[in-house]
């Protein structure tokens, strides 16, 4: 495993997310509560964009005709068919159980450290004075 | 031991049902000339409505106990029949009128063939146009163990699923009841999705379509969220159809889930715990052989439920068991299921 430089943080806004490429993987990133997320952004059903998908909240029913939103802005629903996935986890809502999104950890480093190294840097310039979305790979 | 879960007892004609009658509705029946509740589900000379050895010369099929045991029960060799007894009821207008009819149906079916056949046991008809008067239906008859289910049709005013239905659903659950849903229609709607359609051969094809319909809506509105232990038996439905509906329905649950978020688990698991099927018809492939395909993928077996459908003609002689059934779900479709889908065939009666 090998940490990769993704982009500068400015790039990733709260509530917001966008694709990078990364060691020739699209890589769907998305800011949720302070926190990066990544996902590999091909659906597991048939290969849609996640990143081009709705982020929604996880919706619950204790049940019938009761509609609870929970942690919104956690929850992508694919493009192509609505198949839905945890942003923090990868894990599916149609079944939970077989079918996940490829989540890969995603922290932030400063320029300084990035800098130094190990990391792997290989299409974005760094500055010791900002920090970097850094993907585990 | 066999066990049939689907066999129609005729009421031999409107006047058996005077004596069960209260005086008001028998003044009502000489006063307005009613004769007869004849509902176009099973034209009388349709060659479905009965086979033609259990035809007789004079009067209804399965008219009487003598027919229903010479004909069904001893050639058989059952040894517990489940009496679906459909006359009609649900087509009234009155919600009145049919809760006076559908408490005579039982009274009739308690009297003159669970008291004195052994082997049969009932269906509770009721009155659905007034969901309080069929709530009323089930608690006169629940505690009669001899009653194991509750008579719906497959087409009627709204969907099953819809909430207005639900108290008949929590009195069935209460009480160990399934929920028999059989082919037919109160023809308050059209009998197609598509509209009237002309010939008989359409309407009675169709009503897998209205099956459809049902099953989705049951999932849908969360009927099996709300009473988890109820189990549904669709009757007279066909079954082949069902995989390839529980694909569709899977596939756009899997998209749509936000629209229902508390059908948590897939339609399929839903049907596999909740949900299960008469044999009789077996709209089977043209080769036999290829019907052990159609039952893996229902990836179950516990699925399927013997039944003959007398005096319904969809086989000849003996030949109720369509061939190309493997040999190890015989049993279970004759005995095991059934036992295991009404927890009241296994209490004691007397």
């Amino acid at each position: 495993m090998t940490q990769h430089v993704v982009a500068p943080v400015a790039e990733v806004p709260p509530g917001s997310h966008k694709l990078y490429t990364v060691k020739g993987r699209p890589i769907a990133v998305f800011k949720v509560d302070g926190e990066y997320f990544g996902m590999l952004d091909r659906c597991p059903h048939q290969g849609g964009s996640l990143c081009a998908g709705v982020v929604s909240g996880v919706l619950v029913s204790g049940k019938p005709g009761t509609y609870r939103l929970e942690r919104n802005g956690e929850l992508v629903r694919c493009p192509w068919h609505g198949w839905e996935f945890d942003i923090r986890t990868g894990q599916s809502y149609c079944d939970p159980a077989k079918i996940r999104g490829k989540s890969y950890p995603m922290s932030v480093a400063s320029g300084a450290a990035v800098s130094e190294g190990p990391y792997v840097a290989e299409t974005v310039p760094v500055r010791v004075e900002q920090d970097y979305i850094v993907v585990e790979m | 031991m066999t066990i049939d879960c689907d066999i129609h007892p005729s009421i031999p004609n409107l006047a058996a049902l005077l004596p069960y009658l209260d005086e008001h509705w028998r003044e009502i029946v000489k006063l307005r000339g009613m004769d007869e509740f004849n509902s176009i589900s099973y034209p009388a000379r349709s060659p479905l409505t009965a086979r033609p050895d259990w035809r007789p010369e004079k009067g209804k099929p399965a008219a009487t106990l003598e027919q229903i045991r010479g004909e069904c029960l001893d050639p058989f060799g059952t040894d517990l029949a489940i009496c679906n007894c459909l006359h009609g009821i649900q087509l009234l207008f009155s919600e009145d009128l049919a809760a006076a009819f559908a408490r005579a149906v039982n009274t009739l079916v308690a009297k003159e063939l669970l008291d004195k056949e052994p082997r049969l046991r009932a269906s509770i008809v009721v009155p659905i146009q007034n969901v309080g008067l069929a709530v009323e239906e089930i608690e006169r008859w629940a505690g009669d163990p001899r009653f194991v289910q509750v008579l719906l049709l497959a087409s009627g005013d709204h969907p099953l699923g819809k909430r207005i239905y639900w108290p008949i659903y929590a009195a069935a659950a209460r009480h160990r009841l399934t929920i028999g849903i059989h082919a037919g229609s109160s023809y308050h709607n059209p009998p197609t999705a598509a509209g009237w359609p002309t010939y008989y051969t359409e309407d009675y094809t169709a009503q897998a379509q209205a099956f459809q319909t049902q099953l989705s809506s049951l999932i849908c509105e969360g009927v099996f969220n709300q009473y988890p232990d109820l189990i549904v038996v669709l009757l007279e439905s066909g079954w082949t159809w069902l995989p390839a509906h529980l694909w569709r329905l899977t596939k756009y649950w899997r998209g749509l889930r936000m629209e229902i978020p508390w059908v948590d688990r897939s339609p399929f698991d839903i049907v596999r715990s909740n949900v299960r099927l008469s044999l009789q018809p077996t709209d089977g492939p043209p080769d036999s052989a290829d019907l052990e395909r159609v039952i893996e993928h229902l990836k179950s077996d516990a699925l399927l439920l013997f039944s003959t459908d007398y005096p319904h003609w969809q086989f000849d002689g003996r030949d109720a068991l369509p061939s190309g059934l493997p040999a190890s779900l015989k049993r279970k479709i004759m005995v095991d299921n059934p036992r295991a889908t009404y927890a009241r065939l296994v209490e004691p009666v007397a």
